[in-house]
């Protein structure tokens, strides 16, 4: 299957490894991806702090850039969701409605890496080797805007060598939320703190997620108490494999297994 | 004196009078709160409890969710027909004997509730718990008339006795422990046994016995509504404890005050809502006392009774197509329970009587945004409210429509549009991505950066930018 | 420009008229998917009643009286609806007719005994709609116990069916259990201002 990468943003420019293991991982698992030149970023973080005006442009953008693939993924579930949930929304506000058509339709072809590997290409075993005591986070917009539901614990489970330790209250908000934790950063802080005693607690020397984000934040706190647990993509995990592939953990040091 | 002129202009809630608005933004009150260890566990034990037992009961009912979707729906439908409903439940509250006013805000509904309790010779009202007559500052009103509000709900009066402000829309005490509770007993409970302890039955037998001569020889009593049917004319007021029906019970003189927005076109509607609101409020299958009545009822409960219907902004938030779905909330306080910022926070932090995800949502529509500009900022946006709520209130949804509106720091402004310019210009992007790895220059990890970067930094490093970009390899390839 | 004086209704309606005025006014179809249907579970009733510390009894209509006996010591005082079937009543309490009892009369008494209109199995809940068999709303408030006798017959197995049972304009008291509170550390517990004990006798 020819499958279009949509990197986001914050993949491409502060944590490619997520990326590049999401192409190693489809090209593994015999598929083709592309990666359309001139896409930027979904505009999210310009709804989610109050710009929808200046987020039709990137909508925009984003429609033509990918409208021509019929298979798109991305390793960020919120991102995924930015499309899914805002891009008709804004372009409707915008009073651009033939714009709203397409991005419905662009949202419909538009897929979180869970999903894509479990509802589209039917896999859950993708044959990878990551001997780690690893904790899943779900994320919040993958758990309530996409319902990705325990696709990548099946995902998690089918990986060999892999140790998947429950994380407690894992439905709880890890305290990232784009600007509020810049704008509610006491309070982002106080979230993040109980996030990072249950991953403690769980004995786990990775934490993995399908965002970026959230793993930026979590793996941001737990570099500054030197706790020792790494953040790592789910891609990562998942294009892990026995000949000894890497993955980076989200402090930007690259680990070799 | 309203005039002409100013009909059909929806219109906000007015300043200087009740509770709608902080004297501070949420960031700042939430700073206080978060550095008070004792509320933090008082929260914290509180919102696990009630979630789990409304969890409970919620997944005892097989048809959860089609029963909010009815209770969606109900919503909906009243909202597109409000007028017509409010003249049908005025006409059958009149017809069954009750008086309708009409109160364009909450100064106009003070004023019409304390002039009918001083037609009564009464210098002394008691409440039932009502989130509207808190909105509304109704208890400071008739105090500056002379007339004394008794607060019988025993958060309420933990609350008045406290010297304190409600922090929950069903638990207003919700930040104070038994122990916090026993000692403002003490002290501010005129005749009460000095060796009270700190067990929760001890505490509501002596609520029990401080208010039940008070019950028995007021003459007047003020109470919201839950629902209020058009059909039929008849209100509901759900509580727990008979201190609502002995509000509604007891007293000569009934006044209801109510937010326009509270009124169900039929009887037959109740049979969803009184499904939904105890499983996600209190956590009940139902709540143990739900009163109905329909204007007076000779020989039983009082002879005189007044409907007071309110505005106070609620035309301005119907006037919003997106933002007239918080009208639809029935106040279970579900998302403040499980939202991880109210948990943390509680509701002082958020100004206004209507705290945590709704209030968020509500307050800013009620007041004009500019007067709540933090509150829609006051949430991660992670979804948890939206799922618990039993109307369905698309409360992300909400946060980030009001955001739009939100007047915008300037310095702000300008750096979105910047970004957004750069994010349409693909060769301006790429140069912006290459002087993110600057940040290796701003300090170990981050640190040392200016606000508001460094509010991300106080508690957290941020990652070291990559070599080179997704983008940059994929051209290597 | 200074306009004529007008109503606050007549302001309120032509506030909410614009304001809804985008395509509003028709009424919204609501799905009514949810159980209306229901078959009635005697011992659900029992369960949920139970779980809310109610007492619960089945006895036949005969034994009434004895279970009345039973519950309240001799020499308690009851006050006693004008319409309760007499029979319900043992020979062992002094009865209190409400012919215009007073508040504190009907304070003072020991308990109050009642029939109900309704009963729902599934919340465990009865209503009280005013009948002669059940008085006024004040009879089952003030006084700290409450015996309420509800017949088969009168059990529903839901919210929906209570509702199509019930006469609008009458006051209705639904009561789930004995009064309680949530206020401290939302943990309930039973007790405040209405009666602290309830029993419901059922009869087959």
């Amino acid at each position: 299957m020819r499958i279009a990468l949509f990197v986001t943003c914050l993949a491409d420019t502060m944590f490619p490894e997520a990326a590049k293991a999401t192409v190693r991982l489809l090209e593994r698992l015999g598929h083709e991806v592309v990666f359309p030149a001139g896409q930027t970023c979904c505009g999210q973080m310009h709804v989610n702090t109050g710009y929808q005006r200046d987020a039709v442009p990137l909508v925009r953008r984003h429609v033509r850039v990918f409208d021509p693939y019929d298979v798109i993924v991305a390793p960020s579930g919120s991102c995924v969701g930015s499309v899914r949930h805002q891009h008709a929304m804004v372009a409707r506000r915008g009073g651009d409605e033939r714009l709203a058509g397409r991005a419905e339709s662009v949202a419909g072809r538009t897929y979180e890496l869970s999903e894509l590997l479990v509802d589209v290409l039917g896999v859950t075993d993708v044959g990878a080797f990551f001997p780690h005591r690893v904790t899943y986070h779900p994320t919040c917009h993958s758990l309530r805007l996409l319902r990705v539901g325990d696709r990548p614990v099946r995902l998690l489970r089918a990986v060999r060598g892999l140790d998947l330790i429950e994380l407690p209250d894992a439905d709880q908000c890890c305290g990232f939320g784009g600007t509020f934790a810049v704008k509610n950063a006491d309070t982002s802080t106080a979230m993040l703190a109980d996030k990072m005693r249950h991953v403690l607690s769980t004995g786990a020397e990775v934490c993995t997620a399908g965002d970026s984000s959230c793993l930026m934040h979590i793996g941001g706190g737990l570099s500054r108490m030197r706790a020792g647990v790494r953040t790592v993509h789910l891609a990562e995990v998942l294009a892990s494999t026995a000949q000894g592939e890497s993955a980076t953990d989200h402090r930007g040091l690259v680990v070799r297994w | 004196m309203v005039t002409r002129t100013f009909l059909g202009i929806p219109a906000t809630a007015p300043a200087g009078v009740g509770h709608l608005r902080g004297e501070e933004s949420f960031p700042v009150a939430a700073r206080r709160a978060l550095g008070d260890a004792q509320l933090r566990r008082n929260l914290g034990h509180a919102t696990t409890t009630i979630r789990a037992k409304s969890a409970g009961v919620i997944a005892e009912v097989p048809d959860w969710q089609a029963l909010r979707a009815a209770g969606s729906a109900i919503k909906t439908d009243v909202l597109a027909r409000l007028p017509e409903l409010l003249e049908q439940l005025e006409a059958r509250v009149t017809a069954a004997g009750g008086v309708v006013h009409w109160a364009a805000d909450a100064n106009e509904a003070n004023a019409i509730v304390v002039d009918l309790v001083r037609a009564t010779g009464s210098d002394r009202v008691i409440k039932v718990k009502s989130m509207v007559t808190q909105e509304i500052g109704l208890n400071e009103a008739l105090e500056a008339a002379g007339i004394a509000p008794v607060e019988t709900d025993l958060a309420e009066l933990i609350v008045q006795l406290g010297e304190d402000r409600p922090s929950h829309i069903l638990v207003p005490a919700i930040h104070r422990n038994r122990a916090e509770i026993r000692e403002i007993f003490l002290r501010a409970m005129p005749g009460v046994d000095p060796g009270l302890t700190d067990e929760p039955v001890v505490l509501a037998a002596a609520a029990r016995r401080f208010l039940r001569q008070t019950f028995l020889s007021t003459s007047v009593a003020v109470s919201g509504a839950n629902f209020a049917v058009a059909q039929t004319g008849t209100l509901a007021v759900v509580e727990s404890e008979g201190n609502g029906r002995m509000c509604l019970t007891l007293p000569q003189t009934l006044i209801t005050v109510m937010g326009v927005e509270k009124v169900v076109p039929t009887w037959r509607d109740l049979e969803v809502f009184l499904q939904l609101l105890p499983r996600a409020s209190t956590g009940e299958r139902m709540n143990p006392y739900t009163s109905m009545w329909t204007g007076v009822t000779p020989g039983d409960g009082p002879q005189a009774f007044h409907l007071v219907l309110l505005d106070n902004g609620r035309s301005a938030v119907l006037a919003d197509e997106v933002g007239r779905q918080a009208l639809h909330c029935i106040r279970c306080s579900a998302c403040l329970n499980v939202c991880p910022v109210y948990e943390r926070t509680g509701g002082h932090a958020y100004g206004s009587v209507y705290p945590g995800p709704i209030g968020a949502v509500l307050s800013p529509q009620l007041t004009g945004v500019a007067d709540n500009a933090s509150l829609p900022y006051a949430s991660s946006l992670c979804g948890a409210c939206y799922d618990a709520c039993p109307v369905k209130i698309n409360i992300p949804e909400l946060l980030v429509h009001l955001r739009d509106q939100v007047p915008h720091p300037r310095g702000e402004s300008a750096a979105m549009a910047a970004a957004a310019y750069a994010m349409d210009h693909p060769a301006l992007y790429a140069a912006a991505q290459r002087a993110a790895r600057l940040s290796r220059l701003t300090g170990r990890r981050g640190r040392g950066l200016p606000p508001p970067l460094s509010g991300w930094t106080a508690s957290r490093d941020l990652p070291e930018a990559p070599a080179e970009t997704f983008r940059q390899w994929w051209a290597k390839r | 420009m200074v306009g004529e004086a007008v109503s606050s209704r007549e302001v309120i309606l032509s506030r909410l008229r614009a304001a809804a005025s985008d395509g509003a006014g028709a009424p919204v179809p609501v799905p009514r998917d949810y159980r209306r249907e229901g078959t009635v579970d005697l011992d659900l009733l029992v369960r949920r009643l139970t779980d809310y510390r109610a007492h619960v009894h089945r006895v036949p209509e005969a034994a009434v009286a004895d279970t009345v006996a039973g519950i309240l010591p001799a020499s308690a005082t009851v006050v006693v609806p004008p319409g309760l079937p007499s029979a319900w009543l043992p020979q062992t309490v002094t009865a209190l007719p409400d012919d215009g009892l007073d508040n504190q009369q009907i304070a003072a008494a020991d308990g109050v005994v009642t029939a109900a209109a309704v009963a729902i199995a599934e919340t465990g809940t009865v209503v009280l709609d005013g009948s002669p068999d059940q008085g006024r709303r004040v009879l089952t408030l003030l006084p700290d116990l409450h015996i309420c006798v509800v017949r088969a017959a009168q059990v529903v197995a839901g919210v929906p069916q209570a509702l199509t049972r019930l006469a609008p304009h009458r006051p209705l008291t639904w009561i789930s259990g004995p009064s309680a509170t949530s206020d401290i550390e939302l943990n309930r517990v039973e007790g405040v201002h209405g009666p602290r004990t309830l029993h419901l006798i059922l009869l087959p």
